[in-house]
C-alpha cells in the first residue's frame, strides 16, 4: 500500500515535472533560459542599484529598429538580425547615458521618449519588410529554438558573466560612489560603458526567445524581487538567480500543461514570484511589515 | 610626512558660466590645518571638488606639487552617498586601499589589518560585516573617515564633516583630525561653526564667491570681514556682465 502510494506519487511527478522535458524542444528551450537566467539577473541587480531600472525597458524596445533592419538586409538569419541588435542598443544606450548627463539626473521623461519612438520605429520598418512577422519578433517564440538561437542565447549568456565577473569590482565601486572613483584616479565612465554592452548583449540574447516586449523579463523582475530575500549584495544575486531559474521551468511547465505562450508564462512565472516575495519574502516584504516584534536592544 | 604645498593659481570654476569661485589665489602650507568658511552658495564645495580634482578649473590652475589624484582624499558631504546600497562597513573602510589594491589585485595584508584597525579607531569595532543601511547618519560618517584613514593620503578635504552628526561622535571626529594635522598631512575643511573654527583651526579661508581673506583664523574672521562674507550677493545675477579680470 505504501509501495503503491509512493509509486503513484512518483508517477505524478515525472508525469508534471519531468516527462515534458524528454521533448527536444522543450529541453532546448529550459538550456536557453537557464542561460539567460544564469546571466541576466545578476545585472538587473546592479540596474536596480544603479537606479536605472527604467533603462533596460528602453533598451529591449531600443534594440527592435536595430533587428529590423537587420532582417531587411539579411534576411532572417539570426546573426544579421542579433547583430543589428547590438549595434542599435549600443547607440540607444548611449543616448540614454547622454540624455542623463545633459538633463542632470532627471532623464524619465526623454527615456519614456526614445522607447516610443524606437519601438515605432522599429514597428514601422518591420511592417515594410516582406517576410518577416512582427509578432514573432515582438513577442519571441522560446519552443521553436533552433541551434542557432540556443548559440546565439548561450554565446550572449556567457560572455555577459564572465564580462560582469571581470568588471564586478570597479562596477560596484562606481554604482555606490563615483565621486570616490573618480577622485582615486579610476576611469568611472569606462565601466559604466562596458556594463551597458553587457546588458545589450543580454537583451540581445533574451529577444531570440522572449522578443523585445519582453526580452529584459528574466532580467529584471527576478531582480527586483531578489531585494526581498537578501539584503546583501551577494545574497542578492544569488538570490535574483535562483528566482530566474525557478521562473524558467515554473513557465515552461505552465507553458506545457496550460497551452500558454512560452513566453508570457516564463515572465508571469518570474512575476509571481516577485509577488510572493513582495507579500511573505523574509525582508521588506508586506509580512515583515506587519509581522514585526522588536527587540530588547 | 610632509606633503608639498597646495598652490591655487587665479582659479575660477563655474556652474553654467556663473562663477562659483572666483579669481582665488593663494597656498595651503604643508601640514597646515585650515577651514573654509563662508554663507552658503559661496563656493566651498565647489573648491573642495575642485582640489579633489572632480570639478574642472574653468580658469587658473591648481598645483598638486605633482601628488597623485589619490594622495588627495575628499571627504564628500554627507547626503551625496546612497546610504541603502548593500555593502559592509569592511568593505567600504577597505575601499581606501584602492589606489595599492587597484582594478584587480587583492587587498594586501597589511591593508586589511588597517581596515580593522581604522574601523576600531573611530569606535566601530565588531561593525565590521553590518551594511551601510544599517547605520546612523552619525555611524556612516564614522566609517568615512575610517576610509580615509585607510587611504593615507598627505592630503585631506572635509566637505562639513560635522553636519547631521551629535556633539559627542563631533567631538571624537575632531579628535581624529587633529592626529591627523599632528602626523603632518594637510587638512582642509569645510565648516559652518564659526565657534568650532575659532577653537581648532589655525588659518582660515573666507569665502564668498571671491576671496574675502585668507590667513590666521583670529585675522581672518574679524567682525569686519564676517559682515563683508554675509553681504555679498548670495543669488546669480541674471543680466550679470562679462568678467573681463582675467583678460
Amino acid at each position: 500500500m505504501t509501495r503503491n502510494c509512493a509509486g503513484t506519487r512518483r508517477e505524478v511527478i515525472a508525469h508534471w515535472l519531468i516527462e515534458p522535458f524528454a521533448l527536444g524542444f522543450m529541453r532546448r528551450a529550459l538550456a536557453g533560459c537557464m542561460a539567460l537566467s544564469l546571466a541576466g539577473p545578476p545585472l538587473g541587480v546592479l540596474l536596480v542599484l544603479r537606479r536605472m531600472s527604467l533603462t533596460s525597458d528602453v533598451l529591449q524596445h531600443g534594440i527592435l529598429p536595430g533587428v529590423a533592419l537587420g532582417a531587411l538586409f539579411g534576411g532572417l538569419s539570426l546573426v544579421s538580425m542579433g547583430l543589428g541588435g547590438v549595434l542599435a542598443g549600443l547607440a540607444v544606450a548611449l543616448l540614454a547615458g547622454w540624455l542623463a548627463r545633459a538633463s542632470g539626473g532627471r532623464e524619465d521623461s526623454q527615456l519614456a521618449g526614445v522607447f516610443l519612438v524606437a519601438l515605432a520605429l522599429g514597428v514601422a520598418i518591420v511592417s515594410a519588410t516582406r517576410g518577416v512577422d512582427l509578432a514573432h519578433l515582438l513577442f519571441g517564440s522560446v519552443l521553436a529554438v533552433d541551434d542557432a538561437a540556443l548559440l546565439l542565447m548561450a554565446g550572449a549568456a556567457s560572455v555577459s558573466l564572465l564580462g560582469l565577473a571581470v568588471i564586478w569590482r570597479p562596477l560596484v565601486l562606481e554604482s555606490f560612489d563615483p565621486g570616490f572613483m573618480r577622485a582615486v584616479g579610476g576611469h568611472g565612465g569606462v565601466w559604466h560603458l562596458a556594463f551597458m554592452g553587457l546588458v545589450v548583449l543580454c537583451v540581445v540574447g533574451g529577444f531570440a526567445a522572449l522578443g523585445t516586449l519582453m526580452s529584459v523579463g528574466l532580467m529584471m523582475l527576478p531582480a527586483v524581487a531578489a531585494r526581498h530575500f537578501s539584503a546583501d549584495l551577494p545574497g542578492q544575486v544569488r538570490a535574483s538567480v535562483v528566482l530566474a531559474l525557478l521562473s524558467s521551468v515554473a513557465g515552461l511547465l505552465l507553458s506545457y500543461h496550460a497551452d500558454v505562450p512560452a513566453g508570457p508564462a516564463i515572465v508571469l512565472s518570474a512575476g509571481a514570484l516577485w509577488a510572493a516575495g513582495l507579500l511573505a519574502g523574509p525582508r521588506e516584504s508586506f509580512r515583515a511589515r506587519v509581522w514585526r516584534p522588536h527587540y530588547r536592544g | 610626512m610632509t606633503p608639498p604645498p597646495v598652490v591655487l593659481h587665479d582659479l575660477t570654476c563655474v556652474h553654467d558660466r556663473h562663477p562659483a569661485v572666483h579669481h582665488l589665489s593663494g597656498r595651503f602650507a604643508p601640514g597646515s590645518l585650515t577651514a573654509v568658511a563662508g554663507p552658503n552658495g559661496a563656493g566651498k564645495t565647489t573648491l573642495l571638488r575642485a582640489l579633489a580634482g572632480l570639478h574642472p578649473a574653468h580658469e587658473g590652475r591648481i598645483d598638486h606639487g605633482g601628488l597623485a589624484p589619490d594622495q588627495v582624499a575628499l571627504l564628500p558631504q554627507a547626503g551625496t552617498l546612497d546610504r541603502g546600497f548593500p555593502v559592509t562597513c569592511r568593505d567600504v573602510v577597505a575601499l581606501g586601499a584602492w589606489a595599492r589594491m587597484g582594478v584587480f589585485g587583492r587587498l594586501p595584508g597589511d591593508d586589511a589589518a588597517r581596515t580593522d584597525a581604522a574601523l576600531h579607531e573611530v569606535g566601530l569595532a565588531g561593525f565590521e560585516r553590518r551594511l551601510v543601511g544599517t547605520l546612523s547618519a552619525g555611524q556612516f560618517q564614522r566609517v568615512l573617515f575610517a576610509r580615509l584613514a585607510v587611504q593615507d593620503a598627505p592630503v585631506l578635504l572635509l566637505d562639513e564633516p560635522f553636519n547631521a552628526v551629535d556633539a559627542r561622535t563631533a567631538a571624537e571626529l575632531m579628535a581624529l583630525i587633529r592626529r591627523w594635522h599632528g602626523e603632518g598631512r594637510t587638512v582642509i575643511t569645510v565648516l559652518h561653526d564659526l565657534d568650532l573654527v575659532a577653537r581648532e583651526f589655525p588659518e582660515t579661508l573666507l569665502l564668498a564667491r571671491d576671496p574675502v581673506a585668507w590667513g590666521p583664523t583670529g585675522r581672518t574672521l574679524s567682525a569686519e570681514n564676517r559682515l563683508r562674507a554675509r553681504l555679498a550677493a548670495e543669488a546669480w545675477a541674471d543680466d550679470a556682465q562679462l568678467c573681463r579680470d582675467a583678460a
